[in-house]
């Protein structure tokens, strides 16, 4: 435990009596390449990084005491304010908590809706990524070529949810609304524009000799360290870990579908990358199989217009691009739900971080902290 | 505490060559992928020269819809309100008195009907609670402003022009997500 004078006093990485020839400087939380409001402390000694000390809370709005006194259908909306290059998978997973809650059946047809949107968000996601990434490595071209692509799916989305990235279109019980006519055409299309397109990205990028040095060899993390920094998603899997919610608590239908866990094993951070490359490939194979079978029937099975959860516990997580996302609801048997937890992948995935970075250079830190895929409402909430 | 590791397991990579290590061919390679892309199709579109049509369901600003005789629908119910997530909404009810009923449909109506547009999400959750089909969201887009004040949306923005007065700024504002009219 620790007193209040303890916590109140000031930190000391600011004080005079850092070690002699070392430098603190302020990365953020105005700064390009944190890509949001994260505020960096970085110790430095010449151009080697000592300790990277992030400072969080800039973005924080409190999303989780909000959700306390909105009802069972309006907190789903909130969260796709949460990790909004994911905002179909995390709507998704407070629906399927509140579904599991209720023990509500969803339709088959809505299954199969939000199976496909999810890997389309997931692909969305890691385009934006591919191109931030490049452009924090100074190449800026890939930046709009990866926008050029997203473009196409937030088309797909606005066409049939009704806004390119904060869709709010999964409701307790299935989707808001049916798909639009021309839904699975556009994908079709999508499928094979991205196709040809994703060699090109291999050719600009991923097999670059000057993008493999920059990344090769940076910002290790071992198997060890993934699992003791709680770190999930494309992070722990390119060091190794067998960690995909998708395949080991499969949900909804993802047991049916055939495609693989991507794992690398060297753990560095072009492994990171090729990781999320090849996520976005089997996203299109999981797409591919669903597109032509989504089956007739119900968008939304029938709910009551007011929700009351039993009295209990319940958590659901889904994987979401950047890894784990648990949702977890006490509820006193009420309309509004006692206490929400969100156990966000971003926050365990940038507590290892520091651990990665120490002893490298300054410009391998920002390579490392693109591989991360950060999204900084995310780790605020 | 357990100091932790920073075990890797080591991965056949073979090393640069010497050509590689210039790094001018690789550099020239990605020139030539990107200046191929000079002559594709431009997937831009310059605005606010050209614009791009909203998909027929897109979610903009809200619309308090009038009916066919140019009456306001919205009764005041405050159902809105409570389906809001973002506590949005605010309104007054007023009972109609004789001699508006040419102005207002029901006997109640909203006399004052606030909307704050900085704290809208576009769910649309108002538009699906709306029982009179009274409020919907059209497809235009939130316009800037230079005072925080300025989006706060009284009920003279909000309203749509009345059709039999101004039918063409009616059919204008209306967009094509309008419900059908009873």
């Amino acid at each position: 435990m620790y007193s209040q004078t303890e916590i109140l006093k000031e930190p000391e990485i600011n004080s005079s009596n850092s070690a002699e020839g070392e430098l603190v400087i302020n990365i953020g939380p105005q700064h390009p390449a944190t890509h949001g409001v994260l505020h960096l402390v970085v110790t430095l000694n010449g151009e080697t990084v000592k300790k990277v000390e992030p400072h969080l809370g800039y973005i924080h709005r409190s999303i989780e005491k909000m959700c306390e006194s909105l009802s069972y259908r309006q907190f789903i909306y909130v969260t796709s304010r949460m990790d909004y290059l994911s905002a179909h998978v995390n709507n998704h997973a407070c629906a399927m908590t509140v579904e599991k809650a209720m023990q509500i059946e969803v339709p088959t047809r809505a299954q199969y809706i939000r199976v496909i949107m999810d890997e389309l968000t997931r692909i969305a996601s890691h385009e934006l990524w591919w191109g931030a990434l490049a452009m924090d490595l100074g190449a800026f071209t890939p930046f709009f070529y990866a926008f050029r692509e997203r473009e196409t799916i937030n088309d797909i989305m606005e066409q049939t949810c009704g806004a390119r990235l904060t869709m709010n279109y999964m409701v307790p019980g299935g989707v808001m609304a049916d798909i639009h006519p021309s839904f699975q055409q556009k994908v079709k299309d999508f499928i094979k524009l991205f196709k040809s397109n994703i060699d090109e990205y291999d050719e600009l990028v991923t097999g670059s000799v000057i993008f493999q040095s920059r990344m090769k060899g940076v910002g290790c993390l071992s198997k060890e360290d993934a699992i003791s920094y709680g770190c999930t998603g494309p992070v722990a899997r390119g060091s190794g870990v067998h960690c995909d919610i998708r395949k080991i608590y499969p949900y909804e239908i993802y047991k049916q579908v055939e495609f693989n866990e991507i794992i690398e094993t060297a753990g560095d951070s072009f492994s990171r990358y090729l990781v999320r490359i090849k996520e976005m490939k089997e996203s299109i194979k999981i797409i591919e199989q669903l597109i032509d079978n989504i089956p007739e029937g119900d968008y939304q099975a029938k709910t009551k217009a007011v929700l009351k959860l039993p009295k209990g516990e319940f958590y659901t997580r889904v994987e979401t691009a950047r890894g784990e996302l648990g949702v977890y609801i006490v509820s006193e048997g009420g309309t509004t739900p006692y206490r929400i937890k969100f156990r966000s992948p971003g926050f365990s995935n940038l507590s290892a971080l520091d651990h990665m970075v120490r002893g490298s250079k300054i410009g391998d830190l920002m390579a490392t902290m693109g591989t991360l895929d950060l999204v900084i409402p995310d780790i605020d909430r | 505490m357990q100091p932790l590791t920073k075990k890797v397991k080591q991965v056949e990579r073979k090393p640069m060559t010497f050509l590689e290590r210039l790094y001018l061919p690789e550099i020239f390679k990605g020139m030539a992928i990107t200046f191929s892309h000079i002559f594709k199709k431009v997937p831009t579109v310059s605005y606010p020269e050209q614009t791009r049509p909203f998909a027929k369901v897109f979610r903009g600003l809200h619309v308090l819809n009038r009916d066919e005789e140019g009456r306001e629908k919205c009764t005041a119910c405050g159902l809105c309100a409570l389906a809001c997530p973002a506590e949005a909404i605010t309104m007054e009810a007023a009972e109609r008195v004789r001699g508006e009923e040419n102005l207002y449909r029901e006997e109640r109506y909203a006399a004052k009907y606030e909307i704050n547009m900085l704290r809208c999400i576009f769910c649309g959750l108002c538009e699906e609670a709306c029982p009179k089909d009274a409020i919907y969201l059209s497809e235009t887009f939130a316009p800037a402003n230079y005072q925080r004040k300025g989006f706060i949306y009284g009920k003279e923005d909000l309203l749509i022009p009345n059709p039999l007065t101004q039918p063409e700024e009616y059919e204008k504002a209306k967009g094509e997500r309008a419900p059908a009219t009873q």
